[in-house]
């Protein structure tokens, strides 16, 4: 379980973030939503320890982010970033065994290899698992990044906008990808989502954040109504039902 | 990549035996059968020079690569942004004020203040906007001037100027045995990045990645720092500075293989010993029995092979395209 206490956050002086206090539920895949500038990406890095926590405190499985050693969490929790642009040049295999870093400290065994492989085997990168990450397309780039993350092999995986560039078929297969492993092998994910009906098809759990603030806290089913996405959007949207799916028709 | 391997080290067996034999004096078997003198003349300058060149030319590729990775940029290299300059200015000031200082003080001295210059312009890199990545190499050669100027004003008002040219046009014909021994220093330095190399190549990623993956980004860029500004220091004081090395070297790997640190090092520092080798030679045989500085024919070398990677796309590309054409067919 990720637990967040009354975190607040600011950046020269701006309120990025305004006493947020929730948990994350184990094992399921929990959507981060909300319009630009909402704080997501700043909640997410927070959890990630990517950031120095200003107010509150955040533990993962019991683990204190500004307290335990950075290697430790490195094992328990990865994360894929937004923006990588790369100075170096590396092999799609080359960035996806770096992943593996946490686990052996430079010196990889068999099994790191078995890790890289399934990794690759997971996002469709075998084909170009040789091939200079300068030397793709974004979206493969994208993929080679959340194959690293999933190399890394932690109980909790965050990702933020791991959808960035990628064609429908691929975006459905990363969150199909994404579905299978909380639901197989009982991993929790977070991922920051843009596209809401994403969210309506694959999380478990939804969280809304507007300005800094939360707004919107549980079960997808429960989240999904017009009121609440007028709150955190600030449109009116009607909400579909199609079988037992919600679908949010926003389109227009 | 066997096949290249081989090559490789051929050349730099060849070149290092045609350093053995190269120079003012000649040296042929005859001079060994007479007295020993040929024997002698080895030991005592031809092999010292030779060992000089190679950890020289490696130690300083090396030192790029660290580099590279601390700023996550490119174009930069230690002995034009401000590490060999500010190594300089150390030296100047412990002779300037302690004029019969032994070689070990002086050497002190100029780490001290090389690692201080260094850090000054990473501090100055980190506040350069982030998508402007030519920035970081002018910044660095404006620095680098700046403290060159500021070394040859405190020379001329110290009537020290003969000595800069020492400092700053690095050559290899004063080395013999007893004046080049500081330099294993810098093959020491060059071992502990290869023994952390994967740890180098995950800060090249940037800080998000090293602090996902686990690294105490800020450990090892300070070591990272350490093993620059000691290298940039021990050259200045025994070979002067040789700039380029540290930025065309390791482009040229990266192009080649990549920056898989792990597996590109031992590359990077062969290549930067056997170029810098390759313009010592040259340099000893242009105007035989006279020499042109190491530095110089570097600088000419070293613009050469820039303008190369400039303009020829590296070589995997074209080859991927290739098999990308073929397989949609």
């Amino acid at each position: 379980m990720i637990n967040i206490q009354s975190v607040s956050h600011s950046i020269q002086g701006q309120t990025i973030l305004s006493d947020i206090s929730l948990s994350l539920p184990k094992g399921k895949l929990s959507a981060l939503i909300g319009p630009n500038g909402a704080g997501k990406s700043t909640l997410l890095s927070l959890i990630a320890r990517l950031h120095a926590l200003q107010h509150g405190v955040i533990t993962v499985d019991g683990l204190d982010v500004s307290k335990t050693p950075s290697r430790t969490l490195a094992r328990k929790l990865a994360i894929l970033s937004q923006s990588n642009t790369l100075a170096s040049r590396l092999t799609v295999r080359d960035l996806v065994s770096f992943g593996r870093f946490p686990h052996h400290n430079g010196r990889p065994g068999a099994e790191d290899k078995n890790k890289v492989d399934e990794a690759i085997a997971a996002l469709g990168l075998g084909e170009i698992a040789h091939r200079f990450l300068d030397e793709i397309s974004g979206g493969q780039r994208q993929k080679a990044f959340v194959a690293m993350a999933y190399a890394q092999d932690t109980d909790y995986l965050l990702l933020d906008e791991p959808l960035n560039n990628l064609d429908m078929k691929s975006a459905r297969a990363l969150m199909q990808t994404l579905h299978e492993l909380s639901e197989q092998s009982g991993k929790t994910i977070v991922v920051v989502l843009h596209e809401i009906n994403y969210a309506a098809l694959y999380a478990d759990w939804i969280v809304g954040l507007r300005d800094g603030k939360l707004i919107a806290n549980g079960p997808t089913h429960d989240i999904l109504t017009s009121e609440t996405i007028e709150t955190i959007f600030d449109f009116e949207a009607e909400i579909h039902q199609i079988g037992d799916q919600k679908l949010v028709m926003h389109y227009r | 990549m066997t096949k290249g391997w081989l090559i490789a080290i051929a050349l730099l067996l060849t070149g290092i035996v045609a350093s053995l034999f190269v120079g003012a004096i000649d040296l042929d078997m005859n001079s060994f059968s007479r007295s020993g003198e040929g024997l002698n003349l080895l030991v005592v300058s031809r092999i010292p020079r030779t060992l000089a060149v190679l950890l020289t030319g490696a130690s300083l590729a090396v030192a790029g690569v660290i580099m590279q990775m601390i700023v996550a940029n490119r174009f930069v290299e230690p002995m034009t942004a401000g590490a060999g300059s500010t190594a300089a200015l150390g030296v100047l000031l412990i002779s300037f004020l302690l004029p019969g200082a032994s070689i070990f003080i002086k050497m002190a001295c100029a780490c001290v203040t090389s690692l201080l210059g260094t850090m000054v312009f990473l501090a100055m890199v980190r506040r350069l906007p982030p998508h402007q990545p030519l920035l970081v190499p002018l910044v660095g050669i404006a620095y680098g001037g700046v403290v060159s100027a500021l070394v040859t004003f405190i020379a001329f008002q110290a009537d020290l100027l003969q000595y800069l040219e020492t400092w700053f046009l690095g050559e290899f014909s004063g080395i013999l045995q007893g004046r080049y021994e500081l330099l294993w220093l810098a093959g020491v330095l060059m071992l502990l990045a290869y023994v952390i190399a994967d740890q180098f190549a995950i800060l090249g990623l940037g800080q998000s990645v090293s602090v996902n993956l686990g690294l105490n980004y800020h450990q090892i860029v300070r070591l990272g720092l350490v093993i620059v500004s000691l290298i940039s220091a021990v050259t200045v004081v025994t070979v002067g500075i040789i700039p380029f090395v540290g930025l065309v070297v390791p482009n040229i790997v990266s192009r080649w293989l990549g920056d898989n640190l792990r597996r590109t090092l031992p590359v990077t520092a062969m290549m930067g010993g056997g170029l810098v080798l390759l313009s010592d030679l040259v340099g000893r045989l242009v105007r035989h029995p006279f020499e042109i500085p190491a530095a110089t024919i570097f600088g000419v070398l070293g613009a050469l092979l820039f303008l190369w990677l400039l303009y020829f796309p590296p070589k995997s590309k074209g080859v991927a395209c290739l098999r990308d054409k073929e397989r949609a067919r």
